[in-house]
């Protein structure tokens, strides 16, 4: 049966997305709270995948967390960590415990983490695990043996619409769809003009697109990332705006960061009267509890997801 | 086209010898002379530092190609300082390190690690540009091998980490994936980066590898 998740994408419904960070140990109160504040919120939550590298608990977990809460998890899956045959059976266990959607992805660079000494496996990419998905869906493994049993798997990949140069990119993303991904998550979009000129060539493709919202909390963050982050471009006038929200002299604490709620806010009402792409995915990275917020700000106070099938 | 080297650290190479007082060092005259890892040069510099360590240097000889069969003659011309020594300092890459081994009853204990095989692109820098993986893609890469000039040794394109033509892990590397591209439009052939290429088979010739002509 298709996940809820996937029937989500195949409504008529504006799909919006979040997701959790696992913790470092085995303290899983923060997340579930996260996991309690969100499930209902939204139509579905990552679980994020040793992110930046960095040893966390695993993402199966919090999946499996997600699903004993009542919420829809999305797998996220890097290859920097399995070889195929860990890979494959991991998406077993995913399958037999009621977790059904997958995002694909290559993960970050092991030097970038807190293991720099570690082996990268990239044993396959995000290209060739979405085609490994498809394969056992079709009741082979890559070792074209014969599963027992069926699995059926919403998958997705991700795609940076502000890559400079853009055109690798998209013939990645070309060669994603060909394999198998159903949906995009976006890397975060300040710049609804580019996203808007993105969305052009996307349309061509029989994929949902959920536009990728990262929080700012600060000039200073967004100048960061504009630095720092590969494929994240945040104009220059977001981050005066920014500025002048602390720069007041009445400015209270926290001034930040109510900005960045309100200007997330602000581009997912647009993307969402506008019907730019299918949804958003929203990231708050290490403030999951404003989401909420962010939601608010958007004009979708009171919204529900449902994801009734037209 | 060189074994690249690097002296490892003067405490690794203390506990290395660390059974024995009396040391033979041998040098070679190709690669690790190419890099100044285990030229004359070197080979007389480590003797100093060895003697600083408390040990008795028997003797030094920089052999012409440390990995070939001559090193045989080497060894033999040099049998007394050899055996007045506990064991023996390669400053050879590892393949000199294993052909001393098949003559020597001696320890040899390695002063290098041996990092990768590279060509000289301009004098002074080694770039790896084969890891002879044994399943050749340079045809529709541009001849760019993606194995080894892509940080994650990705083969159907770049990852989210490349920033104009960078790298994720170091700002002053190229992206693979960046300078394939731009080859392949240059010369017409951006068809070739669409092409599926299937999981590498990390066996095509299981280790340990050998061949044989006959």
């Amino acid at each position: 049966m298709a996940s809820r998740f996937r029937q989500a994408l195949n409504s008529s419904e504006f799909v919006v997305t979040s997701e959790i960070a696992p913790p470092k140990g085995i303290n899983l109160e923060t997340m579930t709270h996260h996991v309690d504040l969100l499930k209902d919120r939204v139509h579905g939550l990552n679980v994020t995948d040793h992110q930046s590298s960095v040893m966390r608990y695993p993402s199966l977990g919090g999946c499996l967390l997600i699903k004993e809460r009542g919420g829809e998890p999305i797998l996220q899956m890097t290859c920097r960590d399995r070889n195929r045959l860990a890979l494959e059976a991991d998406l077993l266990f995913a399958a037999s415990r009621g977790i059904q959607n997958v995002l694909c992805l290559t993960g970050d660079a092991v030097p970038v983490g807190d293991h720099k000494e570690a082996a990268g496996v990239f044993d396959l990419d995000s290209v060739q695990l979405l085609k490994a998905i498809r394969e056992l869906e079709a009741g082979r493994d890559l070792g074209g043996n014969t599963l027992d049993g069926d699995v059926e798997f919403c998958a997705g990949a991700i795609v940076t619409p502000e890559a400079d140069p853009l055109e690798p990119q998209l013939i990645k993303f070309e060669k994603k769809v060909e394999a198998g991904a159903e949906f995009f998550q976006t890397q975060a979009i300040y710049d609804l003009d580019n996203f808007a000129s993105f969305m052009e060539f996307a349309r061509q493709y029989p994929v949902k697109i959920l536009a990728g919202i990262v929080l700012l909390s600060s000039a200073k963050m967004a100048q960061y990332m504009n630095n720092n982050v590969p494929g994240i471009f945040v104009p220059q006038a977001l981050i005066d705006e920014l500025a002048a929200a602390v720069a007041a002299p009445d400015a209270p604490k926290g001034a930040g960061l109510a900005k960045g709620i309100e200007i997330a806010g602000r581009m997912i009402r647009e993307i969402r009267e506008n019907r730019l792409c299918d949804g958003v995915h929203i990231m708050a990275i290490g403030r999951e509890e404003v989401v909420p917020d962010i939601l608010a700000a958007a004009g979708m106070a009171d919204w529900q997801p449902t994801g009734r099938i037209v | 086209m060189k074994s690249i080297t690097r002296q490892k650290s003067l405490e690794q190479i203390e506990r290395g010898l660390s059974d024995w007082a009396r040391v033979f060092i041998v040098g070679c005259g190709t690669c690790t002379t190419a890099t100044m890892t285990g030229g004359l040069e070197q080979v007389l510099e480590m003797k100093e530092q060895l003697e600083k360590m408390d040990k008795w240097v028997s003797g030094w000889t920089v052999i012409p190609v440390a990995c070939d069969e001559m090193t045989a003659v080497s060894i033999e011309e040099h049998g007394r300082a050899i055996a007045d020594a506990g064991c023996v300092l390669a400053m050879t890459c590892a393949l000199g390190v294993h052909r001393l081994n098949q003559y020597l009853e001696r320890p040899v204990v390695p002063a290098l690690d041996t990092l990768f095989i590279g060509v000289e692109e301009t004098p002074g820098c080694f770039r790896e540009v084969c890891g002879q993986c044994g399943e050749c893609v340079l045809g529709e890469t541009a001849g760019i091998c993606p194995v080894v000039t892509c940080h994650k040794g990705l083969v159907n394109g770049p990852c989210g980490g490349t920033n104009r033509g960078k790298c994720e892990v170091d700002k002053e590397r190229d992206c693979a994936w960046s300078l394939i591209y731009a080859r392949l439009k240059a010369q017409g052939r951006l068809q070739a980066m669409r092409n599926y290429q299937p999981p590498r088979n990390h066996h095509r010739m299981p280790r340990p590898r050998v061949t044989r002509l006959v």
